[in-house]
């Protein structure tokens, strides 16, 4: 297979495996556009988004003190009446009581929102700054394969903390350790239940009617599915109960623990004994016990098939060619899942090169290549949130721990197509009066540029039409 | 905005119905779709619908001491029979109830035992017996075994739920600007996406949709003028906002209301479709629970009531079916509300209904009659309803719907008699 010209290449790099171009990104991709992207790999892992840096923990406690309130509020509220077989309160006597509480309720559910907010304001702003768009879209990925989604309040404030401690600095490390960090962190034992998992068997779970609840099997079902050895990985209902079993204790501590919102292993409420998980046996071991199932899980060689297909999904076409995952998949076995070096492998591939765009950008990709190609940012969520939740993209809250579809059919949607015109129409009208539009289809597309579409930008009737015409070109839509 | 565009406000409307967490989509059939074309209409409940309060069994001697604080009392329900009454936020179902075009399934449940909300609602739309067992949705499936036609599929304010998802392609539609019909852009796009196979096609569509919305809205009678200048406070909040309230109970009814009718609308045209979906959220009533099922149920009457007053005398071709992924415990927790369950009740409406009583049996609250010691009992496959539905209402061919739409259905018997 021949790589096409290096101007091409240039507008390749930024494009397919970038963030969208910024202007100047093109030109300085284009004498080495491999090494270009070869050097934004590095081990220390991807960028930090700007912004408060809360950990986990922080986020944790400021909701389970959001949840006390709450819970206080409805007391109070149930004294005022007299329930609970009291004598009511007399509202006079309680308002100033139920005001401060009122008030604190409000402060502290304004406080999630805004964290939860800026934790996605700042992640944008990175990918639209970022000189690095690869090192950013390989980060995005390994976010998407760990899908933690804000469709459960008490998840919503640990998403970012969750990309900042658990994703980034691991994604260029092995996968392994990135599979642990994910399954450890208290984002995810909260999204997948994880937490609260007790061992049918285990002291936590009680006896007679003291009994707890058991064993809840959605984060070890989830690991076997979908960011391990796939849905057709060859494991049974068996092997997800067994794993289940192990992974009991993986918890998060509550105040009174010495680790409060941190990971910490209940070994009370751990299911002793020995598991079989997809004919390996585990000895009983504690934490240990879970730990070497993931990291038996993270070397399998379906595990590489099924990881290193997704990338070739996600960077070069729905169905990509099967040479690209064999080269991957091979870089992953020699290297004992070295992301670092699949990386290398990616833009070694002659195969990921290809000039078709098979790709469509997602509603967030395309928000964030609009914004670079002018060179700005957003710096409110308000120029996000109502766009890419029209767009069925809603910030942090992918539909299902599957994440946010990948194919081009689920995003190039009638509905979509019109709200991305829309959108675009506004965009223009906020940006392209003062700038050569010419010279940004250029800056933007390079050589990917269109004869068709570089002469309706020429022929547009005016700066703003010609802005949404570049931008919804088939070619910046694509990737 | 051309003279056919809706109101800014009946458009905002409907921004604020998607934001409440109602999302409508259908897919129709032009062959079909000429008046007179039996019609057909899932509501899809998320989050485990507490079957027990859309209609309290408030004659059955176990409830007022299961439900303890948050039992609904006998003399608050909308009564149907000797046992059964209907919430009170459900007055148009009522009303309907009354005449025969509604009737309840009150132990109805998927196959699924699991009480995650995640595989029950797969298990829900895709009609299979075990989670994951298609990644189509059985009204889509519905939609190929119909045979060649044209086909429509259209959501509003949301992705396209599972149940109608599938080969047969969709189109979708959400409340938003409208498109300016004398603006160049459009035209020109087209222009350039004549060589793309994928976008060429969906842009298209995209703009026929929007114009049959442009049309379905301005069928409609105007919005009353007391509601104007409500719907800003009514956007969706800028995150997932805990304890986010969507606007108060009357606005959201309203708005809810428009949304049925208007999907009425889209149903009513020439070429709309044949069959739709529409999705409900927020049933989900772990803790105080009165309060909020009370406004989710508003919404729900709201938007059948749109539904019954929109389709006008395409109502008496038409069923409605509201379901959820699973009910709730039988008991009361210890937060005033009700954890993940079993059966439910599922709502079937329509001006093609035949009057009669509950669909399937009724096994009662008693200790020994609860599903697990906890749930109400399933006594009816939430299969066997729809494939019900298809057959005799729809007229789909039996064998079609067994292989096909309902494959691995065989213990689920058509519920027969409904029309």
């Amino acid at each position: 297979m021949s790589l096409p010209s290096k101007d091409l290449m240039a507008a390749l790099a930024a494009t397919r495996f970038g963030m969208g171009a910024r202007p100047g990104e093109i030109d300085a991709a284009r004498s080495d556009p491999k090494g270009f992207l070869a050097d934004q790999v590095r081990r220390e892992g991807a960028d930090q988004p700007q912004g408060d840096g809360d950990s986990a923990a922080t986020r944790f406690a400021a909701f389970a003190d959001y949840r006390m309130e709450r819970r206080a509020m409805r007391q109070e509220a149930r004294a005022i009446k007299g329930e609970d077989g009291m004598k009511p309160i007399p509202l006079v006597d309680a308002k100033p009581g139920r005001d401060a509480l009122q008030q604190a309720q409000k402060d502290a559910q304004r406080y999630l929102r805004d964290k939860t907010s800026d934790d996605f304001l700042s992640r944008a702003q990175l990918a639209c700054d970022t000189p690095a768009g690869f090192r950013e879209r390989w980060a995005l990925f390994f976010a998407n394969h760990f899908t933690v989604s804000a469709t459960r309040q008490a998840t919503a404030v640990m998403i970012g903390p969750f990309e900042r401690e658990a994703i980034r600095p691991n994604v260029f490390g092995r996968f392994e350790d990135l599979l642990v960090a994910s399954s450890t962190h208290p984002a995810m034992l909260t999204y997948l239940d994880q937490a609260q998992s007790i061992g049918p068997t285990s002291r936590a779970a009680g006896r007679g009617n003291n009994r707890r609840a058991g064993l809840n099997e959605n984060l070890a079902r989830e690991i076997l599915e979908l960011h391990t050895v796939g849905v057709d990985g060859g494991y049974a209902q068996a092997d997800v109960t067994e794993f289940a079993r192990a992974l009991t204790g993986f918890s998060i501590g509550r105040a009174q623990d010495p680790d409060a919102g941190a990971f910490l292993f209940r070994t009370g409420a751990h299911e002793p004994g020995q598991r079989t998980i997809l004919g390996a046996r585990y000895a009983e071991d504690g934490e240990g016990q879970g730990l070497a199932v993931l990291k038996a899980l993270a070397n399998d060689r379906r595990t590489a098939r099924h990881v290193c297909g997704k990338l070739a999904r996600h960077f070069v076409a729905d169905e990509p060619p099967p040479a690209l995952v064999a080269r991957l998949e091979k870089r992953w076995m020699d290297t004992g899942g070295r992301l670092d070096e699949v990386a290398q492998a990616l833009v070694e591939a002659p195969e990921a090169w290809d000039p078709d765009a098979a790709k469509i950008k997602t509603p967030y990709e395309f928000v964030v290549s609009t914004w670079r190609a002018v060179g700005g940012r957003p710096e409110k969520i308000e120029k996000l949130n109502p766009i890419l939740t029209s767009l069925n993209q809603k910030p942090f809250t992918p539909p299902s721990p599957k994440g946010w579809p990948e194919e081009a059919q689920a995003w190039a949607s009638p509905d979509g197509l019109i709200k991305r015109m829309q959108w675009a129409q506004g965009f223009a009208s906020a940006v392209a009066d003062t700038r050569d539009p010419d010279a940004l289809a250029r800056s933007a597309l390079g050589a990917r540029l269109s004869e068709p579409t570089a002469r309706a930008v020429a022929r547009a009737e005016t700066r703003r039409e010609a802005f949404a015409l570049l931008v919804m070109s088939p070619e910046f839509q694509r990737r | 905005m051309t003279a056919a565009s809706p109101s800014p406000s009946r458009r905002s409307f409907l921004a604020a119905a998607a934001s409440l967490g109602v999302a409508v989509s259908f897919v129709g059939r032009q062959a079909h779709a000429a008046t007179g074309a039996k019609k057909l209409i899932v509501v899809v409940c998320r989050g485990g619908m507490d079957g027990m309060s859309v209609a309290p069994p408030v004659g059955d001697p176990d409830y007022a001491a299961l439900r303890g604080a948050i039992a609904i009392k006998p003399e608050e329900v909308l009564k149907l029979d000797g046992t059964f009454g209907l919430h009170p936020s459900l007055t148009a179902v009522h009303a309907l109830a009354l005449k025969g075009q509604a009737r309840i399934a009150p132990a109805i449940a998927t196959p699924d035992r699991a009480r995650s909300h995640f595989e029950a609602q797969d298990v829900l739309e895709t009609g299979e017996a075990k989670v994951y067992g298609a990644d189509s949705g059985w009204l889509n499936r519905t939609l190929q075994v119909m045979g060649p036609g044209r086909t429509e599929a259209l959501s509003v304010g949301g992705t396209a739920p599972l149940i109608l998802r599938g080969p047969v392609q969709a189109a979708s539609w959400s409340p938003g600007k409208g498109v300016d019909e004398t603006a160049r852009l459009p035209t020109l796009l087209q222009d350039l996406y004549k060589g793309d196979a994928l976008l060429g096609p969906a842009f298209a569509r995209g703009l026929e949709t929007e114009a049959m919305a442009q049309a379905a809205m301005t069928a409609m009678a105007p919005a009353p003028t007391t509601v104007q200048g409500m719907a800003p406070a009514m956007n969706a909040p800028a995150m997932n906002a805990p304890g986010g309230r969507p606007a108060d109970n009357r606005q959201g009814r309203e708005a809810a209301r428009k949304l049925g009718s208007t999907l009425a609308g889209f149903m009513r045209q020439a070429d709309g479709p044949q069959i739709a979906a529409l999705s409900l959220d927020g049933f989900d009533t772990h803790a105080g629970q009165p309060g909020q099922i009370a406004t989710r149920l508003a919404y729900l009457d709201a938007v059948l009531d749109g539904l019954h007053e929109g389709l006008g005398p395409d109502w008496k071709n038409t069923v409605v079916v509201a379901a959820t992924e699973f009910g709730r415990t039988a008991r009361v927790n210890g937060t005033g509300g009700t954890d993940h369950g079993t059966a439910s009740t599922a709502l079937v409406l329509g001006g093609a209904l035949k009057p009669g009583g509950i669909i399937g049996d009724w096994p009662t609250l008693k200790d020994t009659a609860l599903f697990e010691n906890r749930d109400v009992a399933p006594t009816l496959d939430m299969r066997g309803l729809f494939k019900g539905v298809l057959v005799d209402h729809l007229g789909v061919e039996r064998t079609a719907v067994e292989r096909k739409v309902f494959a691995d259905s065989a213990g689920a018997n058509a519920v027969t008699g409904l029309v």
